[in-house]
Order: structure tokens, then C-alpha cells, then sequence
């Protein structure tokens, strides 16, 4: 996997200028499109791999839900943020599309919504302190970050997306998942903690990146 | 006044909106009280802030190689444009 320059690009319009943007595309101009949404692509494709777990569907539903939006923007109300309002459609879009998907008829998009289960006990207290920079670059850290998410269930994962990766509000992760703030903060919690369950080195050994080369002490 | 202790319970509870600048003055106060005596609701605010550092560096779920320019060429062919 590679980034494209438009996963990078920085949003660094007004929102005055999105909404003189919203408007002309609405008035016609519909290739001033694409400079609409180049800064949102990667929020959509990541709203959307979180659901599906799969790149090639995530990319299929992102293509539809900026077709979607593209149809309805004149129905876009100002008072909402246009990037909640595209993830918004492309959650919709995956979870109808999940529905759908027979790998899926076992597991209830609203599994684990567990939110009044008993307190979450971390499985050890092993010391993690400071990340040092290089390890951060580590392959194996990142794949191992990246399994460990996709094991969350579904309810734990939309939140954390939607907060850590996405860097959306309580209230926004609220609005868009179409759950109160409370449910946000709690499934949040469990979902770090369960990260960081599966990440933390534990008491069986240390990130040891001393010689140049990875030591495994975790399974992983 | 001294600060009401605060048991493990309630600090891993909070650690979440700790970490998110969640949490009121009060209840700052005592959590940090804890975590100067107890390494095992340290370690775990350590943790829970790794998670969140490593995943906030916009890494996490890159989109694929030539994402942008399949939906581009999706969005010509059905939009027209």
C-alpha cells in the first residue's frame, strides 16, 4: 500500500471558500467537483474500510458515496460540516453494503455494543512508557496495529476510527454513528485499552530495537 | 482540602477522557495523585497514549495505490465530467 498525494493534502481552505466551492458546483460547474473532495478522500476510504474490512470494498463503497453526494449536494445544509456529511453517506453506504455481504450475515454490524457490560480489566499492567521515534517507523508495529484494530468489533472500531484516525469530535463520532456521547467515550475506552492490550510489550519482554533489528516478544 | 483517593477502578474508568482532556479539574487532580503512586495505571496511560499517538500520525489505513485516480475515472464516466 502507498498513499496517493491527495491521502496528504492538507485542508487548508476556509470554510467559506468550501461553500463558494459547493455552490458552483451546484451552479454547473461540475469539474470544480474534484477540488471539492480531493482533501476528503482519504477520511471516505477510511470511514469505509473500517465497516468492510476489505480495501477493494472499501474503494467501491467510497466511489459510490461520492457518486451519492455528488447527486445530493444540493440537498448539503450548511449548518453540518461537508466532511461529516460525506462520512455520513459513506457509512451508509458500507453498512448497506455490508448487509448485503454474505461474510457477513453471521456478525451484527451492531455486535459488542456492550456498553453496560462490566468494567473493562486490562489483561496486564506491563509498563509501556514512551514510544521511541524509530520504533514508531517499525513495519512490524504498524502491521501489528493494524491486525490488532481490525480484531475490535465492529461497534469498538467505528468509535476509534472515527476519534483517533479520523479526528472527528465526541459530538461529530455521535452524529455520524447515530449513538449518544456517552456510548462514544465508552466503546472509545475499550477500544484503547484493548489496543493497547495488544500491543503493549507485556510482561514477557520489551520493544528491543537495540542491535538494528526487531526482536519478537510478542506472538506477533 | 486534600484530594479524595481515587481507586484503580475509576482511573481506568477515566483514562480514556484523561487522555482527551476530558476530564474536570477535580477529578485531574486525583488521577494524577494515583498515577504518582500506582505503576499500574501508569502503565496503562502510557499505553492508551501510545495507541493514540501512533495511530494520529494519518498512517493508519492508507488508501491504496491509485485510489485517487480510479475514482476519478469512475466519477468522469458517470458524471460526465
Amino acid at each position: 500500500m502507498s498513499s496517493t498525494s491527495t491521502s496528504q493534502t492538507q485542508i487548508v481552505r476556509s470554510l467559506d471558500q468550501e461553500v463558494a466551492l459547493i455552490e458552483r458546483v451546484c451552479a454547473g460547474e461540475k469539474q470544480l467537483f474534484y477540488e471539492l473532495i480531493g482533501p476528503y478522500e482519504r477520511s471516505v476510504y477510511v470511514a469505509a474500510v473500517s465497516i468492510l474490512e476489505n480495501q477493494a470494498d472499501a474503494e467501491e463503497a467510497s466511489q459510490e458515496a461520492f457518486l451519492k453526494a455528488f447527486a445530493h449536494l444540493n440537498s448539503f445544509r450548511r449548518e453540518a460540516k461537508f466532511s461529516t456529511w460525506l462520512i455520513t453517506i459513506v457509512l451508509n453506504e458500507a453498512r448497506s453494503k455490508r448487509r448485503k455481504d454474505r461474510r457477513f450475515l453471521h456478525k451484527s454490524i451492531d455486535e459488542g455494543g456492550e456498553d453496560k457490560a462490566g468494567e473493562y480489566v486490562p489483561r496486564d499492567f506491563a509498563d509501556w512508557r514512551e514510544i521511541p521515534s524509530e520504533t514508531m517507523e517499525r513495519v512490524e508495529l504498524r502491521r501489528a496495529l493494524e491486525n490488532a484494530i481490525a480484531s475490535l468489533n465492529s461497534a469498538y472500531r467505528e468509535v476509534f476510527v472515527m476519534r483517533d484516525i479520523q479526528h472527528l469530535s465526541v459530538a461529530e463520532t455521535a452524529e455520524v454513528l447515530q449513538i449518544s456521547q456517552a456510548s462514544v467515550k465508552t466503546r472509545l475506552l475499550r477500544a484503547r485499552l484493548k489496543l493497547r492490550d495488544a500491543l503493549a510489550p507485556g510482561i514477557d519482554g520489551a520493544w528491543n530495537i537495540r542491535d538494528g533489528s526487531w526482536k519478537k516478544v510478542r506472538p506477533w | 482540602m486534600a484530594l479524595v483517593e481515587i481507586s484503580c477502578v475509576e482511573v481506568l474508568r477515566e483514562v480514556s477522557n484523561y487522555v482527551d482532556n476530558d476530564a474536570d479539574r477535580k477529578l485531574r487532580e486525583r488521577m494524577e495523585e494515583h498515577f504518582k503512586g500506582c505503576e499500574h495505571c501508569l502503565a496503562v496511560l502510557d499505553g492508551t497514549r501510545n495507541i493514540v499517538r501512533l495511530v494520529g500520525d494519518g498512517r493508519a489505513f492508507e488508501v491504496p495505490a491509485g485510489f485517487s485516480s480510479r475514482l476519478r475515472s469512475v466519477l468522469a464516466r458517470k458524471l460526465r465530467i
